[in-house]
């Protein structure tokens, strides 16, 4: 399914996050099985499916990762369930000196200040790493969707070590 | 989702946990991750001058299974020939800690962490 297509907007990664907000409060309220209650049998199960496809749709839509895999999926490059390693040494190497510094803060005599500069270290990465996705994702070549697909792979290591920064963090506070 | 007990034996006393210099001429570095779960492996390999893996020694952020499988295969390849421990696969790790079918790409990110090491060793030292 065209997730695109189902909230009408263009099939790019830059989207309006606000119009696909209400469009989703849109189509959300116009399949909503309360509004179907009334129809057949198949009315009401058609308007099940579709609420499920929507909110599926939105999940995906609103996710920067999901939605470029999702558009890459579109072009016929899946990636969402690949299980091959990634086998980037100088990306990983970086990967692996910022979980060591993530993994030493509990030790670290100003641990606020060890998050922070991790935190914006992420930010930076993860920031640089989605303006060149949008750029290769716009170009709409195979070679720059292989390119995509690269970016993301490496963005999921970053969304990874956001989480785990959160965790931490919640870790010290508790 | 429970883990046998051969992957909580390695979790909770992993086997040669963690780095060689990796100057050094006979050491040689694997570094795989799996874009999946973000987990990130690191597997080092020190071998002598007939060729022989001597020691090995692991660095794993990653999930339980992800651990047991790098340090099973940090135990496995000490004493085998580069070509040996070529030979081990991912369904061996799996089998050998009954990993869930949910898990079996821990096992083929320890695979590729071997493999990644030896591959570094020859490049290393010509081919």
């Amino acid at each position: 399914m065209n997730y695109f297509q189902l909230f009408n907007l263009p099939a790019q990664f830059d989207l309006d996050l606000t119009e696909l907000g209400s469009r989703y409060l849109q189509l959300q309220r116009r399949f909503h099985p309360d509004q179907h209650a009334a129809g057949s049998e198949r009315d009401r199960l058609m308007a099940v499916q579709q609420t499920a496809n929507i909110n599926d749709a939105y999940h995906s839509l609103k996710q920067p990762l999901l939605r470029a895999e999702h558009l890459l999926a579109l072009r016929g490059l899946k990636i969402s369930h690949e299980q091959r390693s990634f086998t980037d040494p100088s990306f990983l190497m970086q990967q692996m000196e910022l979980r060591e510094q993530l993994a030493e803060i509990e030790q670290s005599d100003d641990a606020d200040a060890v998050i922070d500069s991790i935190e914006r270290q992420l930010q930076q990465q993860k920031k640089q790493l989605l303006q060149q996705l949008s750029a290769a994702l716009q170009a709409q070549t195979a070679e720059q969707d292989q390119q995509a697909a690269d970016l993301i792979r490496k963005l999921k290591f970053f969304f990874k070590l956001q989480q785990e920064l959160e965790l931490t963090e919640q870790q010290l506070q508790d | 989702m429970a883990y046998s007990n051969k992957v909580i034996d390695h979790y909770e006393n992993p086997r040669n946990v963690g780095s060689f210099d990796k100057d050094d001429a006979s050491v040689a570095t694997g570094m795989v991750g799996a874009p999946a779960c973000g987990d990130v492996m690191k597997l080092q390999i020190k071998v002598n001058a007939d060729g022989i893996i001597e020691d090995a020694k692991f660095k794993t952020y990653g999930c339980g299974s992800a651990i047991a499988s790098s340090s099973l295969v940090t135990e496995w390849v000490k004493g085998k020939s580069l070509a040996e421990a070529q030979q081990i696969s991912n369904t061996d790790i799996a089998q050998e800690l009954a990993l869930p079918p949910v898990k079996i790409h821990c096992s083929i990110l320890a695979e590729d962490a071997i493999k990644a090491a030896i591959a570094d060793y020859k490049q290393k030292h010509g081919g």
